[in-house]
């Protein structure tokens, strides 16, 4: 189940200080696809999984300035940069690794010491259950987790977090002011790309040792699901990727098990996403400016 | 002819930029632009088969473009397009498995309104969601696509499918015998040219559904500039405070737009099952429900636009075979790459027209008079 949950954690965290600077995100797919894509190409020249790992934030942050520079200063409507990114992503890993591999769209797979190591925690590993919960992960799983309640505090304890949800709310009155929209909608975007980078990452150099054509699976989407339905709060986001991650690991096991067709219990996370946004479990309230571009009002 | 001339000019620019930055791409991985371009204009419009796939093919981009244009002309974003085709096609599947030996053009009948009515009620439910209770439609919609690929593929899986069939497709509802399709079916170009004189190949699949698709291009024009019921539609999405305080019901409006948005995507279906296929193919669809976001942009959500720039993605598509086979590094998926570069370049443009930037902006209704 944390396995399956860390890449939603980091796409979802990501997308929360997008979302909460007002900037709609639904490139996460398409950024985690980068990620995953430039963490594999990398480690494969490279030999070493961590340069993977930076190559495949940096490829984050790229993208994610792609998103900023026409969603913020070009002003063009968020969703559709989002949705070409997205399409992007589907085509450029598919046209590099044919022209780097001569393959269809997968990298070759990487020897195990290459993927990222699993970390045991010297104490815990001693404890029966708690280990096989807490221990034996690799370094991504554990800064998922330590970036919760790092980003409720940035979010909420700090100065930026503030400028952050401000400019998320009430861009005109963050203006007044003084604070730059702009710049706190790009460094939303741009966390969120880095974020979704790693989380991309997880999936080619840590849970799986190779690039597959695609191999995000909706899990952008998801990771947005998740963190409507966590009301974008970094700990509910947090518990319903747990929730989206517990119902994939589930369906896994109970493949040929349980009578529930496997394809219906996939898309018990999408269901899910729709009843809350019908306001069934709560109310879910986005930021107030999110998806319009800020205009400079003449005063 | 100067506005015409006008509203040309930035898509043809975006399409232009694209064009060179795939290029740029096709320089990378070290093949020739020159011979990428000529493979595309060879291709896709000459010889019968050219010009027969090209137009097959942007068949379901014209009706896709339609349904985003139209979902975009009150103010939404209608990316369930590829869920409403799924569910569609399906639809049009099964009305013709369940009623074996009925007559054919019944059959058919009730084949597109069910792909009409699937379609329509698919994007109608986040339609009334937004109306409701205000949920973002991208994000329901996007939802209805993954819960529509799920129930679909299951009930192919599980209820529809021939025993042993390793493919997840339905049983067939017309088989193909001698080169001519046995059961209920829309007939092929072939088949509609013959009787004129003009020899078609059989076996390409372009069908009457082109023309539905051509007329349902006059149809949106005429139902959303010359109606009554299609001027409300835009009034709700040009200012939707406006439209209310001049009477017009906001949530009527956008349940209607989504519905015919969906209906618009689920004749898509039609072409493939009921003129292609004669079956339900699970994951037939590349992408058309996205791609008709390009188109409709492209097209600046007009009927003659949208035909273009469908005309132009069949093109595409129909030539990114040509461009995989005969260069040595460009794969189909440049054709994917270009068309996403088409939608940036051209949702970029779109900010320098003020008009078109109202149509962006009027996303969230506003109920409580605001």
């Amino acid at each position: 189940m944390v396995r399956y949950s860390t890449p939603l954690i980091l796409a979802a965290l990501g997308g929360m200080y997008s979302e909460r600077g007002g900037v709609i995100n639904i490139a996460l797919e398409g950024i985690m696809l980068a990620g995953a894509f430039t963490a594999s190409v990398v480690t494969i020249f490279s030999h070493n999984p961590w340069v993977g790992l930076a190559a495949a934030m940096c490829a984050g942050l790229l993208v994610a300035l792609i998103h900023a520079v026409a969603s913020i200063a070009c002003r063009a409507d968020q969703v559709v940069v989002g949705a070409s990114i997205n399409m992007l992503f589907l085509g450029v890993p598919a046209l590099v690794s044919g022209a780097l591999f001569q393959s269809t769209g997968s990298t070759p797979q990487l020897p195990r010491e290459q993927t990222l190591p699993e970390m045991h925690l010297p104490l815990i590993d001693k404890i029966p259950v708690l280990s096989q919960l807490f221990s034996g992960h690799t370094a991504i799983t554990y800064i998922a987790f330590a970036l919760v309640p790092l980003s409720y505090f940035v979010l909420f304890r700090t100065r930026f977090g503030l400028r952050l949800r401000a400019v998320g709310e009430s861009p005109e009155a963050a203006d007044t002011a003084g604070i730059s929209v702009y710049r706190m909608r790009c460094a939303g975007v741009l966390l969120s790309g880095a974020l979704a980078g790693i989380g991309g990452a997880y999936l080619s150099i840590a849970q799986n040792s190779l690039f597959t054509r695609n191999m995000t699976g909706g899990r952008g989407f998801i990771a947005l699901a998740a963190l409507i339905f966590g009301k974008w709060h970094p700990v509910g986001a947090f518990m319903a990727c747990l929730l989206f991650g517990f119902a994939e690991a589930v369906s896994d096991q109970l493949q040929g098990v349980v009578p529930i067709p496997v394809q219906l219990i996939q898309i018990f996370p999408y269901v899910l996403t729709l009843i809350v946004l019908a306001g069934f479990i709560g109310r879910a309230i986005p930021p107030r400016a999110i998806g319009t571009p800020y205009v400079k009002e003449s005063r | 002819m100067k506005n015409v001339a006008k509203n040309l000019m930035f898509p043809l620019i975006a399409v232009v930029a694209a064009f060179l930055v795939g290029g740029v791409i096709v320089l990378i991985v070290g093949d020739s632009p020159l011979l990428v371009y000529e493979l595309f204009l060879t291709s896709a419009f000459t010889g019968a088969d050219g010009i027969g796939y090209t137009l097959f093919y942007a068949t379901p981009f014209i009706f896709t473009g339609l349904a985003v244009a139209v979902a975009f002309k009150c103010g939404l974003l209608n990316i369930g397009a590829e869920g409403q085709l799924i569910v569609a096609a399906f639809a049009a599947a099964w009305v013709g498995l369940v009623l074996p030996g009925w007559p054919a053009l019944l059959v058919v009948t009730l084949s597109i309104l069910a792909a009409m009515l699937a379609g329509g009620i698919w994007a109608g439910v986040p339609g009334l969601l937004k109306a409701r209770f205000g949920a973002h439609e991208v994000i329901t919609t996007i939802m209805m696509n993954f819960i529509a690929a799920g129930l679909i593929g299951w009930l192919t899986h599980d209820h529809f499918r021939k025993q042993g069939d390793p493919i997840l497709e339905s049983l067939p509802i017309a088989e193909m015998k001698d080169g001519a399709p046995v059961g209920p079916h829309i007939p092929r170009m072939s088949a509609i040219l013959e009787p004129l004189g003009i020899h078609f190949p059989a076996r390409l699949p372009l069908n009457m559904a082109f023309f539905f698709a051509l007329a349902a291009c006059v149809i949106v024009y005429v139902f959303l500039w010359k109606t009554k019921w299609g001027y409300e539609l835009r009034a709700v999405g040009v200012s939707p405070g406006a439209a209310q305080y001049g009477g017009i019901s906001i949530a009527r409006n956008i349940v209607l737009a989504m519905f015919i948005s969906g209906m618009l995507a689920g004749m898509v279906g039609v072409n493939e099952v009921l003129g292609y296929r004669y079956r339900y193919y699970h994951d037939f669809s590349p992408g058309y429900g996205f791609s008709g976001i390009a188109v409709a942009l492209l097209g600046r959500n007009h009927p003659a636009g949208v035909l273009l720039a469908a005309i132009l993605f069949g093109a595409l598509t129909r030539s990114s075979l040509f461009i995989q086979i005969f260069t040595d590094h460009v794969s189909k998926d440049w054709v994917v790459i270009l068309q996403a570069t088409i939608i940036l370049f051209v949702a970029c443009e779109a900010v320098f027209r003020g008009g078109a930037l109202r149509l962006f902006r009027g996303s969230r209704p506003s109920v409580a008079g605001e």
